[in-house]
Order: C-alpha cells, then structure tokens, then sequence
C-alpha cells in the first residue's frame, strides 16, 4: 500500500452548474478538495449536495463549468472508466451474490484473479470488520453489516477518492455514531480522499476535515466545523449548523455600533454590515444566560422572556425562551448555573462581543426530511 | 362468532374451486373408458386410448408438430418479448404506456378477428400450414405473455444497482449480464414458460392457417372430436392437463421465490 500522502486524488471543481429545464440544480459551484481530505457536502434536501456527488461519481453530466479529478478533467469520462468508490445510502449490495463476490466484482472487471483477488477481498473485509461473513448473502445481514460490506466493495479497489451519499441515512443513532468512528479510522488508514454527503451537521462535525454548506444549489460557506459554528458567514450556515437564536427588528446604526429593536427592548453590538443589508443577531446557545427577572445588570443587553421548555440534558441545561416578539431564543446552560421551570419570567442575557451580526436572507429557511 | 363465517367462507372457496376445474376434471374418467364412447361416468376401465394416442401416427405427428411450433415460438417470443419488456422500462412513462397498450393488443383482440387476418396475409404470402407460418402467428400472441412476466421483475429490480455496478468498473453491456439478468432470469423463465403453453395450447389461429401437413395438437383434437367420439381426445386432454398443470406450476414457483429475495 501506498502511502497515505499520495493516495488520495484532488478534486476541483469550477463553476459547476447543472440544470434540469428550467430548475437549477446547481449554480456555479465552485469547490476544491485536497488530496486525503475528508470533505463533507452538508446542506438540506434538495440544496444540490447529491447533485454534485453524482456529478463527481459521473452519474449526472454538468451542464456547464470544468471537473477535474486528479489533476485531470472527467468531463465526458462515464463512471464506469473514472475509478472513483461510490457508497450509497441504500447499500446497493448485489443480492444474487454472497458478501465474498460482491467485493470481489470490481477486482474480477478489473481481471484481478486469484489468489490475489481473494487476498485482496479478505484484506477489505478485515478493514471493516466483516471477515467473517463472506458466505453470507446480503439479505442474512443486518443494514449495518450491508453497509460495511457496501463499504469493503467500494475500497477494495484502491480507488484514490470515495464518495459516500448519506451512507448511515437508513440505520438507528448508536449505530450511526458507531459507524461514524469507523469511517473516520478506514479515511485514516487509507489516505484517501473522502467526499461525504449529508444533511446531518452533527455527523459532519464529528468527521470532517471541512465542511460545505449547500443552500438552493449554491455553496454558502466552506470551512473546518469551528470555523462555521465560530464564524458563519451567511444567516444560513449559522442557522443549520448547531443550535442558534435570531434576533430580529428594526435596525439603527451609529459610528461602529448596531442596535436592533426586539419589540421594545433594544440590544446592541459593536459591529456594522455593509450599507443597505438589513441585519440580524445570531447567538450560539453556550453565549447566553438566563437571570431571574430584573436581575440581569445594566451592564450587559438583556431581554425580557418566560421559559417555553426546560430539557434536562446530563450535563446540563437547555432552555427555549420565547421573546416579547414571540421569536424564541435557545440557551445552554451548565449544572453549576440556577435551574428554571417552565413558565418561569427571566431575563436573557448576552455580551455584544458575542453577537455574530448577519444581513437577513429570507433564502435562509430550510425543511429537514 | 368467528367460527362459522370461517366455515362459510371455506365451503364458498371450495365451491368457486369445483367450479372452475370440475369441466377439467370430467375429461380424466372418460379417458379411461372400455367403450368408443364419450360417455360420463365411463362404464369400464382400460388404457387403449392413451395406447392409441402414442402409436396412431395422425396423433403422434400432431403432437410432434405442436412441440416444435411451441418450442420456436417460445425462443423467439422470449427473446422480443425480454428486449421489449427492458426497453419499456427505460422509456419515459408517457411514451411507453402507449407502447406498452399497443404490444399487449394480441392478449385483447378477439382470437377470431386476429385469425381472419394472419389467414388472409398467409393465403397471400403462401404461409398457411407452414412451420414458419404457425411460428409467426403464435410468436405474435405469446409476445404481451413474456413482455408482462418480465416487465413484473423488472418493476421490483432495483436499478440503482446497475449505477453501483457502474462505479464499480462495469460497462453497460457487463452490467446487463452480471447484474441485471440474473436478477430477472426468474421472469424471463416464467415468461418463456407462457410462451409455450400460450403456442401449444392455441387452436383459433391454427384452425384457419393449419393444412393437412402441419396440423398441431389443438387441430387434431378438434377435427377428432368433430369427426367421431373418439375418447383418444379424453386421454390427450388429461395428458395436457397435467403437463400444463407441472410447467404454469413451474412458473408460479420461480416467479413467487424471485419476489421473496
């Protein structure tokens, strides 16, 4: 085996679009993936994530733009000639054939014979755990076996890049956060590239190098996880990518300060947009703290609410707060801090310095299926 | 409560099941009849018509002629019928829905209606009483048989694994014979088996385009039983009876296992 280093194929993508009549399923997207790097595609159904996974895999053609795989462009190049592993959220297992000759069919339409197949097929099914099952068929297996096996087929061909659709879609959550470490160990043992696609953000923080956000076709931000919990750059990242509130209301700007008028109760932050974008307040859960009614302090924004919904979680609290604009704010808060019921009048409490001020995108909504 | 609605339910069962194979069943104790009679019940026991059956050259070249006609027809209606089934599939649905109307139209059209005008075209093209003549006749009625049965397997085939096989390295052709025909070789079977009942059962077309060299088994008994009461008609009949009953048996079972998978 190669080393990890020069394993993996770069992917570049240049403006990429593709169009279905007059719907646009992707709209210039541009992306480039590093050798070796475990890049998830995350976004809600329809916002052209699997578009672009099926146009890398070769299952869709581009309407316009340029794809390069390797340093080469496969525009034109039929999946069947461009190498890449394709694991897809339904398994796709050949049900005719026993776990053994499913993994062996890429190597056998490569005329790989044996001995060497069958040290190659052991040696792919050993990497996820399923040495044993090679005689069965894929319907005495348990979904995740399928998909371990579905996983084996993919890799046993040294493909230098994997694409996986939504692989843990159909399968319950230990399971999936089981399979999660395990594709996290395989992408460190084999240096290859990865491209993931969900619509899980939690499951693309915990295994992704970057993350690109999909939203109606475009990509609105590309970064490590941090950086898109830290630093979301449209209204949109920030909303789909962990737990966040909105604030709302009419705007004024004065010197470098921006104050926005949540039904009455002004907040501010030492921040400005660009001139003519309207601006939001996006808060993460962890920056805010509720205080019995009136005992805030001055010193700090505040805001007035009543405790909608108290979840116990553990290791601490959260709340869902509603506002006097009956827009409702989500708060964290530890073992340590006072404990509320709901129904409870508090006030929230936050530091300008945390506020992320956002322009207001009415694009910014999305539906999870 | 529940008890008797069961029994009725049982005995309604058993009565439409009487119905339907009785008339079948009427023809196995004439087959055994001592006398040149069709009678029902028969008045004694004996096997000299099954006996006759098998030496009487008119009976045996007619069953021979039968085989042929349905084995052909079978290979070539399988054959169209696979490839127009697969086509359909992948049409888009608009136009294939119409296609799909037109190519079941033999399975529709009165027997008769289709007889009168294969007879005229043969008499015209010299195809009446020829091997080739019955083999187009009954390829054209046993098409729409095989076209349902693999279009039934193809609807529950998954086609995404096709695409899998595509990323894994297969051309579109290599797809075909190592994924997808496998996994519809059970309707393709089923189809074929069709095919040749619906060809060695036939009678209405081969009536009109048959000739005294080529007649098929359906004519022989026809003109048999038309002729005199002959109870070698009985004994051919439950002779079929139970061939037909093992292979559309056959079918049915490779048919049931495929959509347990």
């Amino acid at each position: 085996m190669a080393s990890p280093s020069t394993r993996g194929a770069a992917i570049d993508l240049k403006s990429v679009s593709k169009h279905y009549g007059s719907f646009i399923a992707l709209d210039k997207v541009s992306l480039r993936i590093e050798p070796g790097e475990f890049m998830t595609l995350l976004g809600p159904s329809g916002s052209g994530k699997t578009t672009t996974l099926n146009v890398i895999a070769g299952f869709t053609e581009v309407s316009s733009g340029s794809l390069d795989v390797g340093g080469k462009s496969v525009i034109g190049v039929p999946a069947h000639k461009r190498n890449i592993g394709v694991v897809f959220q339904h398994y796709a297992l050949f049900p005719h054939m026993t776990v053994s000759r499913n993994v062996a069919y890429p190597l056998t339409l490569r005329g790989i014979a044996n001995p060497d197949r069958a040290a190659r097929v052991r040696k792919a099914l050993d990497m996820v755990r399923m040495a044993d099952f090679g005689h069965r068929f894929p319907s005495e297996l348990s979904g995740g076996q399928q998909q371990r096996v579905a996983l084996a087929r993919a890799i046993v061909f040294d493909p230098p890049l994997l694409l996986m659709d939504e692989p843990l879609g159909a399968l319950d959550k230990k399971l999936r956060e089981w399979l999660q470490l395990e594709i996290k160990r395989i992408h460190r043992e084999l240096g290859t590239t990865f491209v993931y696609v969900t619509h899980d953000q939690e499951e693309a923080l915990v295994l992704s190098d970057r993350i690109a956000v999909f939203n109606q076709g475009r990509i609105e931000q590309i970064g490590t996880g941090r950086q898109l919990y830290d630093e979301p750059e449209t209204l949109f990242v920030g909303k789909f990518v962990g737990d966040s509130t909105i604030l709302r209301g009419a705007a004024s700007t004065s010197g470098n300060e921006t104050a926005i008028d949540v039904a009455g109760w002004k907040v501010a932050a030492a921040k400005r947009l660009a001139d003519g974008a309207k601006p939001v307040m996006l808060l993460r859960p962890e920056k805010l703290s509720l205080a019995r009614r009136g005992k805030g302090g001055q010193d700090r924004n505040t805001l007035p609410g009543r405790i909608g919904e108290a979840i116990y979680l553990g290791s601490g609290s959260k709340y869902e707060v509603v506002l006097a604009d009956t827009s409702k704010a989500i708060v964290r808060s530890t073992l340590e801090a006072e404990t509320f019921a709901i129904g409870d009048e508090v006030d929230l409490v936050f530091a300008g310095s945390d506020v992320k001020l956002l322009a207001d995108d009415e694009n910014a909504d999305f539906t999870l299926t | 409560m529940k008890q008797p609605g069961r029994i009725l339910l049982g005995l309604y069962c058993l009565l439409v099941a009487v119905w339907l194979v009785a008339p079948t069943i009427v023809v196995v104790p004439m087959s055994f009849n001592d006398k040149k009679s069709l009678a029902f019940p028969p008045s004694g026991f004996s096997w000299q018509w099954y006996q006759n059956f098998f030496t009487n050259p008119e009976w045996s070249a007619s069953l021979v002629g039968s085989l042929k006609v349905a084995v052909v027809t079978a290979l070539f209606a399988t054959v169209i019928g696979t490839l127009a089934a697969f086509g359909l599939d992948r049409m888009k649905s608009r136009v294939s829905g119409v296609l799909r109307a037109l190519l079941i139209t033999p399975m529709v059209v009165p027997g008769v209606v289709l007889a009168v005008g294969i007879y005229a075209v043969y008499l015209d093209t010299r195809l009446v009483g020829t091997m080739t003549g019955f083999v187009l006749a009954h390829t054209m009625l046993a098409v729409p048989f095989v076209i349902i049965a693999v279009s039934a397997s193809l609807e529950v085939f998954d086609k995404r694994l096709e695409t899998a096989a595509a990323s894994l390295g297969a051309t579109r052709l290599t797809a075909f014979r190592t994924v997808t025909l496998p996994l519809i070789a059970p309707g393709i079977l089923s189809g074929l088996l069709f095919a040749f009942v619906t060809s060695f059962d036939e009678i209405i077309v081969a009536l009109f385009i048959t000739s005294p060299y080529l007649k098929t088994l359906p004519v022989q008994i026809f003109s048999s039983i038309t002729r005199d009461a002959d109870p070698t008609v009985a004994a051919v009949g439950t002779l079929l009876f139970i061939v037909t009953s093992l292979v559309i048996g056959a079918g049915l079972l490779i048919g049931s296992r495929q959509g347990k998978r």
